[in-house]
């Protein structure tokens, strides 16, 4: 089903050139078809609400989401859960609250508590603060038709615990990532001439997601892959809520400019035309 | 106000005579809008009305997101999240003012490179030449300060070594550094003061734009042809020139239509494209990003600073005359403000008294070399700094250099430039023919 390139500048510069450029960490990242790519695309709600449930029931253990407000889970363009709903999901969770000085259960004003125990980043922005596509040539040019890759970043980390590779000491710190770049990556895995040999690094993260982790309520299968495209299409709606409304309003505003340069055009057409000596 | 002869304000009924006695201010508005502009400029002189539509946006944009960022660093990157997702409109404001610095930017190389090709920085436009490289420097100025305030990685770091090209400079550069600052590191005190000259330098940038377009109302546009508006009589340069109302108003609008529905696309279906993702990580002192990179528009310029690296013959040899203090860091801070200065000493360093390149055929080659060899700076500068991108980015260094201080000079000594039209009518009529039946039968009724 799923389109599989592999890709970064190091790859396209590695086939091109040689051994001239320095290698870069090599990843896979999959150009994941997500339902909002593309000016028309939208976010599809069951997918929001079957990530949340992730989050919910996995990522939310060691990672916070700082930004997002309780009550925009009920938003329109996004997991649009029914009032009642969300308000009952709210009451999970605790949140401190300075005016009492005392945790409490809460509301649909208090935003998602931070987690900062396990050390783990906030997931907010995390499918805007990474882009899975940067070529050719490392001018991020193919973002113009591949969109940013921070959805399919997000998706391709979370499938892409591979087998550790012989090379790789059995003691090795973190766990073995092919779409993974900045980790670290044992000295037994390069060449001689000091290049990686195989794609990826190694995360801190343990496996989250294994497949099967959740019971979905509509059905949908959760086999790994698709778990981990539905926690990265809710993390890039945590990350940018306001994607629909955009896409509507930048929609709406090519459309009167193009009217408007239409317009435009044949006035200044008109405007000209005795001093072309065209009328 | 204008050189050309043209008809001028006249105030005619009661009101307006009181008026103009007092406050000739219609009159102002009537010369500038009835400015007789030459009548076979191209569409490469519309940028001039995207950058004053722009300035506008990004001041009136920039004033409603004022009213909900908080410049503190442990606040700023919260408040800016607040405009994405609480302010009503928030997340397209800020969004058109983000991308409103690229189009910008966009609109001023354009205009630029435009006037570095018909020549409209030579005499009698050098004043209007150099306000607008003053603009341009305030331009960078503003956008690199607007860059740091959502205090995000790249915010943070970017600030770091931007500041830090300052404090190469010999004796005095650290302290410079520390003056820019307000202190020894970038924190507070920067994003405060980052934060204050943001919101200044757009109005100083308003000032200039009347005093750049007051320059070049005075001299009378540039044209394609570089032919100068005839001046002789009113009827001879109202043969040459068009008012600017209505003709260019409208033509500038249907462009400015046009370059809006290219960047409303961008706001609306990419609008972090131009953006750096590790600006939506909150800045973090101790865990510097693996490759700062600027913003595009910064990009040629970055990659002249890092052109000129230790190993580079030249820059050993500015080292040992200076006696070191001339280090490579510095020279590459000389280079890189170097390279707008030789661009803004352009009037003086092109020899040839023919204008416009069109007319020139060595310099045209030349010329495109240079764009081209801009475009090259731009992808080098996100490049890093290993394997072959350095020698990429010397030999683009060396050829913007070489092209003002050495092209420039020589093309117009040992160039044969081609004849060009007596008058922007010849040149206009050679485009635009009048109806040969008509005008052969006016001549032949006489």
């Amino acid at each position: 089903m799923f389109r599989k390139l592999t890709l970064t500048a190091a790859t396209m510069l590695a086939l091109t050139s040689g051994q001239v450029f320095a290698a870069e960490a090599e990843t896979e990242i999959e150009d994941f078809a997500f339902s909002f790519e593309g000016p028309f695309g939208s976010f599809d709600q069951m997918q929001l609400q079957r990530g949340l449930q992730i989050y919910t029931e996995v990522c939310s253990a060691c990672h916070g989401l700082e930004f997002v407000a309780f009550r925009t889970l009920h938003d329109e363009g996004g997991p649009a859960l029914p009032e009642d709903q969300m308000r009952a999901y709210a009451e999970f969770y605790e949140v401190y609250d300075e005016s009492i000085e005392d945790y409490r259960a809460a509301t649909p004003a208090d935003k998602f508590p931070a987690v900062t125990g396990a050390g783990a980043p906030d997931l907010s922005l995390m499918a805007k603060s990474r882009a899975g596509f940067h070529g050719p040539l490392g001018s991020g040019i193919n973002q113009l038709v591949k969109g940013m890759g921070g959805a399919e970043y997000i998706a391709s980390i979370l499938a892409g615990y591979h087998e550790t590779p012989e090379c790789a000491p059995e003691d090795f710190d973190g766990y073995y990532n092919v779409a993974f770049a900045p980790g670290g990556y044992p000295e037994e895995c390069l060449d001689d001439h000091g290049h990686r040999t195989v794609p990826g690094s190694w995360i801190g993260m343990a496996p989250p997601l294994w497949g099967d982790d959740v019971e979905y309520a509509d059905g949908h299968s959760t086999e790994l892959h698709h778990e981990a495209q539905d926690v990265a299409a809710f993390l890039m709606w945590t990350a940018e809520p306001k994607m629909m409304a955009r896409q509507h309003a930048g929609l709406a505003g090519v459309i009167l400019l193009i009217m408007l340069s239409v317009l435009l055009y044949l006035t200044n057409k008109r405007l000209w035309a005795p001093h072309k000596h065209k009328d | 106000m204008s050189g050309i002869p043209h008809d001028h304000y006249e105030p005619k009924t009661g009101i307006e005579k009181w008026l103009h006695t007092r406050l000739p201010i219609v009159g102002l508005v009537y010369d500038t809008l009835m400015l007789p502009t030459p009548k076979n400029l191209n569409w490469m002189w519309i940028w001039g009305i995207v950058l004053a539509f722009t300035l506008v946006l990004q001041i009136a944009t920039g004033i409603v997101l004022v009213m909900h960022y908080t410049p503190h660093v442990d606040l700023a990157f919260a408040s800016v999240e607040h405009i994405m997702r609480d302010v009503n409109g928030g997340h397209m404001i800020r969004y058109f003012h983000a991308n409103g610095a690229s189009l910008f930017f966009v609109a001023v190389y354009l205009h630029l490179f435009r006037g570095l090709y018909y020549g409209s920085y030579k005499a009698p436009r050098e004043v209007t030449w150099i306000i607008g490289m003053l603009m341009y420097l305030m331009m960078m100025g503003t956008a690199f300060m607007g860059y740091v305030l959502p205090w995000g990685q790249m915010s943070f770091h970017g600030t770091a070594v931007i500041t830090g090209l300052f404090g190469a400079i010999p004796f005095i550069g650290e302290s410079i550094q520390t003056w820019l600052l307000g202190a020894s590191a970038v924190g507070q005190p920067a994003l405060n003061r980052f934060f204050s000259l943001h919101y200044l330098l757009p109005f100083v940038l308003l000032g200039l734009t009347i005093v750049h377009v007051w320059a070049f109302h005075t001299t009378g546009n540039n044209n394609p042809t570089g032919v100068e508006v005839r001046r002789t009589s009113k009827e001879d340069a109202a043969k040459d020139t068009l008012p600017f109302w209505p003709y260019f108003v409208i033509k500038d609008l249907f462009a400015l239509a046009v370059v809006l529905a290219v960047f409303m696309a961008i706001v609306g279906f990419m609008p972090n494209y131009l953006g750096h993702p590790d600006n939506y990580i909150p800045a973090n002192p101790l865990a510097t990003p693996s490759h700062i990179v600027p913003e595009w528009y910064f990009l040629p310029f970055y990659a002249i600073l890092r052109a000129f690296t230790a190993d580079v013959w030249l820059v050993q040899l500015v080292n040992w005359v200076s006696f070191g203090i001339i280090d490579a860091k510095f020279f590459g801070v000389l280079a890189m403000f170097g390279a707008i200065a030789v661009m803004a000493l352009a009037p003086w360093l092109d020899t040839s008294s023919v204008r416009s390149g069109r007319y020139r055929p060595m310099f045209k080659w030349w010329f495109a070399l240079l764009a081209f060899d801009f475009l090259v700076l731009m992808w080098v500068g996100a490049m890093p700094t290993d394997g072959i991108y350095p020698y990429i980015s010397l030999i683009a260094a060396t050829y913007w250099f070489g092209y003002f201080l050495v092209l420039l000079p020589l093309l117009g000594v040992i160039e044969k430039p081609l004849p060009q039209p007596a008058t922007i009518e010849d040149d206009f009529n050679a485009h635009y023919a009048p109806k040969a039946g008509a005008s052969a039968s006016a001549k032949s009724a006489e």
